[in-house]
């Protein structure tokens, strides 16, 4: 029985262990009287029949299929006759690599010898024996699970308190993994960067002016020291994302006054989700407008009226990456001022406050905590911003405030050095993660801010 | 004084002489001498729904009127016709005439935010801006530009809030944020806010209906001292309260203008049967 056959066969029996626990649990509370007598509702009984049915056989099922391939390799390699046994690890690998594709009927390295044939049979009676017992295995720990609970269901069993602890445990499980993954993004980063630093004073890292990571491979080579300073780098990110957001927040702000004060229910309808499509639309298809666009546009319309625009400008990467965050501050911003009570604009219209005297000192001061909260986030989306710079910005690493030079990012340079073939035990790697690091790090302290301000502001008005 | 439609001869007078349930129309002294706004046959529609049907009221010069009547019955909405707050709401629509000074409020040439300044208004929850207290009431004042400089407006804030019976509360933090005070103390921040555009008519929607009693009485004392100084029209939902702080009252069911009078009057011998229905506790 195949692996995944099997698997819709548990999930079908533990659909099934549902409907006979829910059955016997109306039978029981028959014989006691209506299922009111029950400490619990059928359907938990059946839900705890289905549970005990599901989760010991997919437990042991997700283990057998995790360790089956190394257990039976293991079992493979000691039944190979010596002088094959005796090889290399690494050649070793390549034999066992000649079994498995014998195995799976894929082209092999050499020619087939006997002792290989025989291995090869080996691994295929193992591996049926091994989906056989386990088949046999699981399907009797679920049908085992089902007689178990059947003999237990009587009006006393506390069968709902038992789901809800199984669904808590699982909860609970869920946002660990959430949780742990974070905390293991952030080590990894650490101690690479770590590393970095003891190659790289930390001092020269963060107050460097010279980004230039190219580092000798050989020894013998010349001319690439490599010299890691970040501030063109982490200035090159500054650029752009203050250019983007001197797009995206007027324009972004403005629309949501518009759509949340002055416009009509049918155009905010139609105009929103219009608005928001922006949000959807791939970094990647921004990126290549921005380089195949609106670059050239740029340094054609500079070179008109002569000035010297370089192909890859600040400029167009951070006017594009404006328009993307654009549905960032105008559908955020456009939440908190709808938040904004009604009761607030009648006190100020009933001073005699005009629309726009009530929108800028009534309205937009009332949601200020909530736009600033909601431009910190755009921020924090413009500084970790990736497909657009790598497209649009450039690669040198200027030191320079002119938002028609090449600039370039710290997404970009991450990128630039661990695409490829690299060794990581090089400070060009690894100040990937350095960079990776100091990035983390004030994306962190910007979301961080920015909850804080939202959640202040919500405080107000509950 | 005009005739009151309560004599006109197709109205069917009951046993004990009042009108009769059926009868729609205005029974009572709606019209007064020297009024200071005028409302004739005034209908308001909500999109297709009628909500105020031909309303005729004259509202007097330093007077309280107060208009009662169950929950729906159109008194709020009438109320925020008299400085067009209903122009907020889209579907909204009024026809008829109210007059003030012999304009039209709702005619083109009327400035709508000149008449707000003249005539206030009041909310049923009370709505500070979160802004300082002397912000909250400097704010009117400013837009409608009434003060040269700052002490032209701390003079308008004292008195504002001294006028709404406050000042001993709050002369120390007039900088806190007005959201920061008792309900009481920001529904008397919100009229001071009110009379310091100086407005002639002040009209209170509710204005305790989200306070306790003691910060009730409070404002029904103020009410009493305003109207030395402006006319007011208050939309309460206690019978008590308006036979306490008004001199004439206005009763409203389903739209219609029922039965207006002096309020001693009304809550002693109701001519409609309607206005007994309802101030006896029999209203179904």
């Amino acid at each position: 029985m195949s692996p995944l056959m099997l698997l819709i066969i548990l999930l079908g029996l533990s659909t099934l262990a549902y409907q006979i626990g829910k059955k016997k649990a109306f039978a029981v509370g028959k014989q006691a009287g209506g299922t009111r007598q029950l400490h619990s509702r059928p359907t938990y009984y059946g839900a705890l029949t289905a549970l005990w049915a599901g989760i010991p056989a997919l437990l042991i099922y997700g283990f057998w299929i995790a360790f089956e391939p190394s257990v039976i390799t293991k079992i493979v390699i000691s039944g190979l006759p010596d002088e094959i046994r005796n090889i290399p690890a690494d050649r070793l690998n390549l034999v066992v690599n000649d079994i498995k594709n014998l195995v799976t009927g894929n082209i092999l390295s050499g020619q087939v010898s006997p002792a290989i044939q025989a291995a090869a049979d080996h691994y295929r009676s193992l591996k049926f024996i091994s989906s056989a017992a386990l088949a046999v295995v699981s399907l009797s720990l679920a049908i085992l699970g089902i007689i178990i609970v059947l003999k237990l269901i009587k009006p006393t069993l506390r069968a709902r308190n038992q789901v809800e602890r199984v669904l808590r445990i699982m909860i609970i499980t869920c946002s660990c993994i959430a949780i742990l993954t974070t905390i293991g993004i952030v080590f990894s980063v650490l101690y690479e960067a770590i590393r970095f630093f003891k190659v790289i004073p930390v001092s020269e890292f963060l107050f460097g002016l010279k980004w230039s990571p190219q580092m000798a491979i050989r020894a013998e080579q010349v001319g690439s020291s490599g010299a890691f300073g970040a501030v063109p780098v982490f200035l090159g990110t500054m650029l752009i994302s203050a250019i983007a957001m001197m797009v995206a927040v007027p324009i972004g702000l403005m629309s949501a006054i518009y759509l949340s004060e002055y416009a009509n229910k049918r155009f905010r309808d139609i105009a929103k989700p219009l608005m928001e499509i922006l949000a959807g639309i791939p970094t990647v298809v921004y990126g290549f407008f921005a380089a195949l666009t609106v670059a050239p546009l740029i340094r054609n319309s500079g070179s008109l009226i002569g000035l010297d625009v370089s192909s890859e400008s600040a400029l167009a990467a951070g006017l594009v990456m404006g328009i993307m965050i654009i549905p960032f501050v105008s559908s955020l911003s456009d939440d908190v001022i709808n938040a904004v009570p009604q009761s607030l604009r009648d006190g100020a219209y009933g001073l005699g406050a005009t629309k726009s005297e009530t929108i800028r000192q009534v309205v937009i001061p009332a949601a200020l905590p909530g736009i600033v909260g909601s431009i910190l986030l755009a921020v924090s989306r413009a500084i970790g911003e990736t497909m657009i710079v790598v497209m649009a910005a450039g690669l040198a690493a200027n030191l320079t405030l002119n938002p028609l030079k090449t600039v370039t990012t710290v997404t970009v340079q991450i990128v630039t050095l661990l695409v490829g073939d690299q060794e990581f035990d090089s400070p060009k790697t690894m100040a990937a993660f350095a960079l990776g690091l100091v990035l983390f790090l004030v994306t962190l302290c910007l979301n961080v801010i920015a909850l804080h301000v939202v959640r202040k502001y919500r405080e107000q008005y509950e | 004084m005009t005739e009151p439609q309560s004599l006109k001869p197709k109205l069917k007078p009951t046993a004990d002489g009042r009108v009769s349930r059926d009868n729609r129309q205005t029974v009572g002294d709606q019209f007064i001498d020297n009024p200071r706004m005028t409302c004739r046959d005034v209908n308001v529609y909500y999109a297709d729904k009628q909500a105020i049907n031909n309303v005729s009221l004259d509202i007097g010069s330093n007077e309280v009127i107060s208009m009662i009547g169950p929950s729906g019955c159109g008194k709020s909405t009438f109320l925020r016709c008299l400085n067009r707050m209903n122009d907020t709401i889209d579907t909204c629509r009024v026809t008829g005439e109210i007059k003030m000074d012999g304009h039209n409020i709702y005619s083109n040439e009327i400035d709508v935010v000149a008449l707000r300044a003249q005539v206030g208004i009041v909310f049923q929850k009370p709505n500070p801006f979160p802004k300082s207290i002397y912000e909250n009431i400097a704010y009117g004042p400013r837009i409608h530009g009434l003060v040269e400089n700052k002490t032209e407006m701390d003079e308008i804030v004292e008195t504002s809030i001294k006028r709404a019976g406050l000042w001993e509360e709050v002369k120390d933090r007039l900088d806190q944020p007005g959201t920061g005070l008792s309900g009481g103390q920001q529904q008397r921040l919100c009229i001071a806010r009110t009379i310091a555009v100086g407005p002639e008519v002040i009209l209170m929607d509710e204005p305790c209906s989200a306070l306790d009693p003691i910060a009730t009485a409070i404002i029904e004392d103020l009410i009493d001292e305003l109207r030395q100084h402006f006319s007011i029209a208050i939309v309460t939902h206690s019978m008590q309260q308006a036979s306490r702080v008004s001199q004439r009252t206005a009763y409203f069911h389903l739209g219609d203008l029922i039965e207006v009078g002096p309020t001693s009057r009304i809550f002693t011998s109701p001519r409609h049967e309607l206005t007994e229905d309802y101030i006896t506790g029999r209203f179904g």
